[in-house]
């Protein structure tokens, strides 16, 4: 036994131990599945954004060869039941029917009419030629206002509107009435495809009594809860399996119609099924982000200081409500009063049906959104009253010493230090500096400008306190599970009920374990993704898994040591009060003797000597359900060059200063924010989601749905600042989504900067070289 | 039905196969090679990319049948009796993936990127991976995982 204690794991930059099988292409992705006797389903997709079916003639491609079955929507019509939709959000929501085919009417492009079963991918995709359906033309609704106007072609019977959703503190009108200024804007939140790079796959697989589903997902738990309850197979009879996953980014939160209909076709057919989208089917009918039309409003006084803050929100649900649809926009309602104090905030949203594909969880899932249009509209509130951004927001930010801070958003944000994070990201940044460069090329109107954007975000992480989501009438908890075992050997496993996809937990949680149990990091394997082997979790979203599963790991060890500490002290023949544990073993104070962990797991193994009803086992599981959300912050800049004459943008620097409390693992981390910030500049300049006026989505493909590539993004520069949260033991705040909430704006915002001295004070997103240059001409007229 | 012989990662194979059938597909269903994974269907993503004789190609946009006679290299080929390839190396080294989904095909691009250019810059490297899309890193450590990589190649050789 060693007297010098190893070094700390937690904070320690750990290579992940997931890289081994994914560098050397032994990784378990769904379609690498095949098993004997294995079928491919391929899937016939509406070309109609509204249409009613009138016919339906399968009978053709049932004869052709390697066919084994055809299904149409009305064939599978009494068992396939309906997509859930796990947020009600309001008493009085529409949740229409979302048959997983469609039966009778067809809402969006993509939506599957019919499928082939064959015994090979190509045949199957062969056959769906021969499947005939006649449509009778409806008129697509793509507008969201339009589709709110009285006369407007209902997308289901119950009208267009889903629901209206209301919340609000303080006295807001009182807030506006007399205001010095009034900054009134509207901002859209276009639409986004997630493309994960991981296509969307699903295996099901039946012995006659017993159902295995693998699938491409981030919800293995959630999935095999709504798949018994939307096909009536038992839950006990249904194994959900998440494999090695290929990022999610919220996109396999979903329960989707193929999985539902893979495991039906396997029921009737007794024979495994695969279903691999391409990635045109992925562009078409994996749930789409964002699309909301914000109208945000501030009242502030003559110097510009926050009185309240009023938002209005169109949210484009598309043709159905997905697995949270409607909860999304609500996930940013608490979020609009970002960094700042004020005295009474109001928010309003509209769920609205078009005849699009759904919108549901995308990176930040309504965070983003609301940073986005509180960030853009403090730059102009710094812009009406003549003071440089960063003074605004300083003016009305809360203060370190003002924490714990109840918000006019009806958050009380634990820990924070804004003064710092700004602090350190301007010292990195030289923002003097490229002022006085940015007023040179303006003095020398060059054709070249520079553009400067601030975004000094906060966000609420730690999906999520079960009580709160009960309030928001979600369906399920927030709580997260852990079990952790003490192996003969003195090996460890840890069941987590995350579901990682990217996120590196298999690492991450081996340094919580080796820290509370003193064993090595190479000691602790962790497993996951698997309902039978990790039997309970509510999986991988919204920058919880650490936040709430980490905890839960880290307390399922503390309940082992415990366990432990029993047998020790009975070997060690003391009290379990005097024993310390240090260094992986219980050691007796004052005196030499101790008994490693490992000691001790043997010992229990053999239960020839355990104290007098001590049940011969150390292992231990843990539930934890926080108490309250955690709130990471921190303060992006970014430099951009705008070429005038083409309207080029080109981002030259780029620095972020995050606080996501205390880090477990640097280098993750520092891999999440370049990701998320990644995701967020392709908000702000490339991806958008395009529909026809027909209703045909036109970016169906990478060539058309522009994904940055290494040459369209700059390096980043990073660092951190450390407020712990309170609301957790770890001190931890959660980073997945940090980066894509605060780029976004930084960029716009850097934009229109850029472009101020042109008259300029919004650009749509993306800011295309072309949509830059036509304001240029635009502005200068 | 043609019948092509082509050598994946040291093995020799002769197959019947649809003049149709994609190389990728021939890799992944018919040889169970699924270490080189399919991201898109419009050869953008370069998820697919492995070396054929020596090149990087992106197998979802060579037919089997052009691969008659060739010798393709993949991810699963790549690590030798002494262990990780040096840019598999560097790819761990340096967090450069998070999914691991485009890993496959970044490592094969960056393996022939380095043979052409052996000491490459931050902006070469940028560009000569154009071709092939991540959504998870941002690609930052990406780069620098193939400066790291094609630093040890050179010392190695």
């Amino acid at each position: 036994m060693t007297d010098t204690l190893p070094e700390a794991e937690i904070g320690r930059a750990r290579r992940r131990k997931e890289d081994g099988r994914l560098i050397t292409g032994r990784t378990l992705w769904t379609d690498n599945i095949q098993l004997p006797g294995m079928l491919y389903i391929a899937f016939l997709r509406s070309p109609m954004a509204h249409a009613r079916i009138t016919r339906v003639d399968t009978s053709a491609a049932k004869t052709q060869p390697g066919v084994v079955a055809v299904f149409s929507g009305q064939d599978l019509a009494d068992e396939q039941g309906s997509l859930p939709c796990a947020w009600p959000v309001t008493e009085d929501i529409v949740i229409p029917d979302h048959p997983p085919m469609a039966v009778g009417t067809v809402r969006y492009v993509g939506e599957a009419v019919a499928c082939v079963v064959a015994t090979d991918r190509y045949k199957a995709a062969d056959a769906l030629d021969a499947i005939e359906i006649d449509y009778e033309p409806l008129p697509a609704v793509l507008d969201m206002n339009e589709a709110l106007a009285e006369g407007a072609t209902p997308v289901h019977e119950g009208g267009n509107r889903s629901f209206t959703w209301q919340f609000g503190t303080g006295d807001v009108d009182a807030a506006f009435r007399d205001a010095p200024v009034v900054i009134e804007r509207t901002y859209v939140q276009q639409r986004l495809i997630p493309s994960a790079m991981e296509p969307r796959a699903v295996v099901a697989q039946t012995d006659g009594d017993t159902y295995t589903v693998h699938s491409a997902t981030q919800i293995p738990h959630v999935l095999r809860v709504m798949l018994a309850a939307t096909t009536g197979i038992p839950e006990h009879k249904l194994r959900v399996v998440a494999p090695d996953v290929g990022g999610g980014f919220g996109s396999k939160l979903q329960v989707t119609a193929e999985e539902v209909l893979a495991l039906l076709i396997t029921k009737r057919l007794g024979r495994p099924v695969k279903w691999t989208e391409s990635r045109s089917e992925g562009n078409l009918t994996v749930h789409h982000g964002r699309d909301q039309i914000q109208r945000i409003s501030l009242a502030a006084s003559a110097d510009g200081v926050l009185r309240g803050v009023k938002v209005d929100l169109l949210a484009d649900m598309g043709a159905y409500l997905m697995l949270v649809t409607p909860g999304i926009p609500l996930l940013g309602a608490f979020m609009y009063t970002g960094v700042y104090k004020m005295d009474a905030y109001d928010f309003t949203c509209t769920g609205v049906f078009t005849t699009k594909m759904p919108t549901d969880a995308y990176r930040g899932a309504g965070r983003p959104e609301a940073t986005y249009a509180i960030e853009r509209a403090m730059d102009e509130l710094a812009h009406e009253i003549g003071v440089d951004p960063l003074e605004i927001r300083r003016r009305n930010w809360i203060k370190h010493e003002e924490f714990p801070y109840a918000t006019a958003g009806g958050l009380t944000y634990d820990s924070g230090n804004y003064e710092a994070a700004t602090d350190r990201a301007l010292a990195l940044f030289g923002y003097d500096k490229l002022r006085a460069e940015q007023s040179d090329r303006r003095d020398r109107n060059d054709s070249v400008q520079l553009g400067i954007g601030v975004s000094t975000y906060t966000e609420m992480c730690g999906l999520a306190p079960s009580r709160v989501l009960g309030s928001l009438r979600y369906g399920a908890g927030g709580w997260e599970h852990a079990t952790v075992r003490m192996l003969p050997t003195g090996k460890v496993e840890v069941v987590t009920g995350t579901s990682p996809h990217g996120q590196g937990h298999e690492t991450a949680w081996s340094q919580i374990v080796a820290d509370a149990l003193g064993v090595p990091f190479e000691d602790v394997a962790v497993l996951h993704g698997d309902t039978a082997s990790a039997p309970r979790g509510m999986d991988t979203y919204g920058s919880r898994s650490l936040v709430v599963g980490g905890i839960a790991v880290l307390q399922a060890c503390e309940k082992v040591k415990e366990n432990a500490r029993q047998v020790a002290a009975h070997l060690l023949e003391c009290s379990p009060d005097d024993l310390e544990f240090t260094g992986g073993a219980f050691r007796v104070r004052g005196t030499g003797a101790a008994k490693t962990i490992q000691e001790v797991a043997l010992a229990t193994f053999a239960a020839h000597n355990l104290p007098d009803g001590f049940e011969p086992q150390l292992d231990a599981g843990s539930t934890f359900d926080p108490e309250a959300f955690s709130f990471p912050h921190g303060t992006h800049l970014c430099a951009i060059e705008v070429d005038t004459e083409t309207g080029e943008s080109k981002i030259r620097s780029y620095v972020a200063v995050d606080d996501i409390g205390n880090v477990v693992n640097p280098l993750i981390v520092e891999g999440q924010v370049h990701g998320g910030i990644a995701q967020g500049i392709a908000q702000a300049l490339y991806e958008e989601a395009v529909y026809d006026t027909d209703g045909n989505l036109l970016t169906t493909t990478m060539a058309d749905y522009l994904i940055p590539s290494a040459a369209d993004l700059p390096d980043f520069t990073t660092d951190r600042t450390v407020t712990p949260a309170t609301s957790n033991p770890l001190g931890v705040k959660g980073v997945g989504e940090a980066g894509t909430i605060a780029s976004t704006p930084a960029v716009v915002n850097a934009i229109v900067d850029a472009l101020s001295p042109y008259g300029i004070r919004d650009v749509a997103m993306p800011c295309t070289p072309e949509r830059v240059w036509r304001a240029i001409q635009g502005g200068t007229s | 039905m043609s019948r092509i012989t082509v050598t994946v990662d040291g093995t020799k194979y002769e197959e019947e196969v649809e003049p149709r059938l994609l190389l990728v597909h021939f890799l992944r269903d018919r040889l169970g090679r699924t270490g080189t994974p399919i991201g898109c269907d419009t050869s953008n993503c370069g998820a697919c990319t492995v070396l054929m004789d020596g090149r990087s190609v992106k197998s979802c946009s060579v037919l089997a049948v052009q691969a008659d006679g060739a010798d393709i290299l993949t991810i699963e080929g790549l690590a030798g009796s002494g262990g990780w390839h040096p840019m598999q190396r560097a790819f761990h080294e340096e967090h450069a993936l998070q999914c691991g989904y485009c890993t496959p095909g970044m490592i094969m691009a960056s393996i022939d990127l380095v043979q052409d250019n052996p000491d490459p810059s931050e902006e070469e490297i940028r560009s000569g991976l154009e071709g092939n899309l991540c959504r998870c890193t941002g690609y930052c450590n990406i780069v620098r995982a193939v400066r790291k990589g094609a630093q040890e190649l050179g010392a190695a050789q």
